[in-house]
C-alpha cells in the first residue's frame, strides 16, 4: 500500500467504517510507514481537540435573549395565521432552500 | 371481533411528540425544541459564519423559519437534521452577503486534492492543548478553523463536533455521501496542517 492509498482512507480508518481486511491493510501500513503513523495520530488528535473545545458555547444571557426573541416571533406567526388553519396546511416554498 | 395488530411499531421519540404537538398548534412544545437545540444550532452557526452577530441572527431566523414551516416537515428524517439543513443555508446565507465578492457554496469546487496533502510532518506533544490556557486554545482553534473555506468547515462541524453521521450530514447539505467524505477528509487535513505548528513536539517536551 501506498502512502496516497492510506490517505485516501484515513476518514474511514478513523471513524471505523470500513471492512475488516482493509482495516488490517492499513494497520500494516502503519507497523511500518512513521510518517503515515504520525499523521493518522495527529489528524486523531485535532478532531479530539475540536470535539472536547467546547469552541463557540452559547453564554447564558444571550441565550435567554436569543430564546425570548424567538418565541416572540413565534407568537407573533401563530397570532397571525388562522387559527382554523394552522401552520400545518401552509403551503410555502421548502425553508431548506 | 377487533383485528389484531400484528406488527408492533417502535414507540414515538420524546423529539416527534414534540413535534406533533407544536404541529397541532401548541408553542410550549416548540419552546422545548429550541431549548433542546439552540446550542448545537448557535455552534453550527458561529462556526459557518465566524461572527457572533450573525450567528444570533441565523438561530433566531433558523428557529422562525422552522416554526413557520413544521407543516412541512414530513418525519422522514429527524426534525434535528431538517433543523440543521435549515440553518446551514441561513448561515451560507449571511456569509454571502457579507462577503459577496467571494463564491460561498456548499457546492464551492475546491481547488484540487493536493490542498490536503500532508507538508509537515511533526509529533505532537502529548496532550498539546495542555500547553495553552483555555481561552488560548479557543482563540488559536477559532482562527484556526476560520481558515478553511466554508464548505469544509461546515462538513467538519456537522461530522466531527456535532456527531452527526456521514449520511445525517449528506442528507443536511443536499450531497452525497462520498462528497461528505471527500471535504471532510480534507478538512481535517488541513486543520492538522495548520495546528501543527502549535502543537508540534518542541526540544525538551518529554517522550510520551
Amino acid at each position: 500500500m501506498k502512502c496516497s492509498d492510506f490517505l485516501k482512507e484515513l476518514t474511514d480508518y478513523l471513524d471505523n467504517t470500513m471492512d475488516t481486511k482493509t482495516k488490517e491493510e492499513l494497520e500494516e501500513h502503519l507497523q511500518w510507514c512513521h510518517n503515515c503513523y504520525v499523521v493518522c495520530n495527529t489528524t486523531k488528535s485535532t478532531i479530539e481537540i475540536y470535539r472536547d473545545s467546547r469552541l463557540y458555547e452559547l453564554p447564558d444571557e444571550l441565550r435567554t435573549r436569543i430564546h425570548s426573541a424567538i418565541m416572540t416571533k413565534c407568537e407573533c406567526h401563530k397570532n397571525s395565521v388562522n387559527p382554523s388553519a394552522p401552520a400545518t396546511t401552509d403551503k410555502v416554498n421548502d425553508p431548506a432552500k | 371481533m377487533e383485528a389484531i395488530e400484528t406488527t408492533v411499531a417502535a414507540p414515538p421519540s420524546e423529539e416527534t411528540i414534540l413535534v406533533d404537538k407544536a404541529r397541532a398548534g401548541d408553542i410550549g412544545a416548540f419552546e422545548s425544541l429550541v431549548r433542546r437545540y439552540d446550542r448545537n444550532v448557535f455552534r453550527i452557526a458561529q462556526h459557518i459564519t465566524q461572527n457572533r452577530e450573525d450567528a444570533e441572527d441565523v438561530v433566531q431566523d433558523a428557529f422562525l423559519k422552522a416554526y413557520q414551516n413544521l407543516g412541512q416537515f414530513q418525519g422522514q428524517s429527524k426534525f434535528y437534521t431538517w433543523l440543521v439543513r435549515i440553518t446551514v443555508n441561513e448561515a451560507l446565507m449571511r456569509l454571502r452577503r457579507r462577503r459577496p465578492e467571494r463564491m460561498v457554496s456548499i457546492d464551492e469546487d475546491v481547488k484540487t486534492e493536493e490542498d490536503s496533502i500532508p507538508r509537515e510532518i511533526a509529533d505532537w506533544s502529548p496532550n498539546p492543548e495542555q500547553q495553552y490556557t483555555q481561552a488560548e486554545l479557543k482563540d488559536l482553534l477559532g482562527k484556526t478553523i476560520q481558515g478553511l473555506p466554508p464548505s469544509f468547515r461546515t462538513v467538519f462541524v456537522l461530522r466531527d463536533v456535532e456527531g452527526l453521521s456521514t449520511e445525517e450530514t449528506a442528507s443536511a447539505l443536499e450531497l452525497s455521501v462520498p462528497a461528505v467524505k471527500s471535504r471532510l477528509l480534507r478538512a481535517r487535513l488541513q486543520l492538522r496542517e495548520r495546528l501543527n505548528k502549535y502543537f508540534k513536539r518542541r526540544d525538551g517536551d518529554s517522550k510520551p
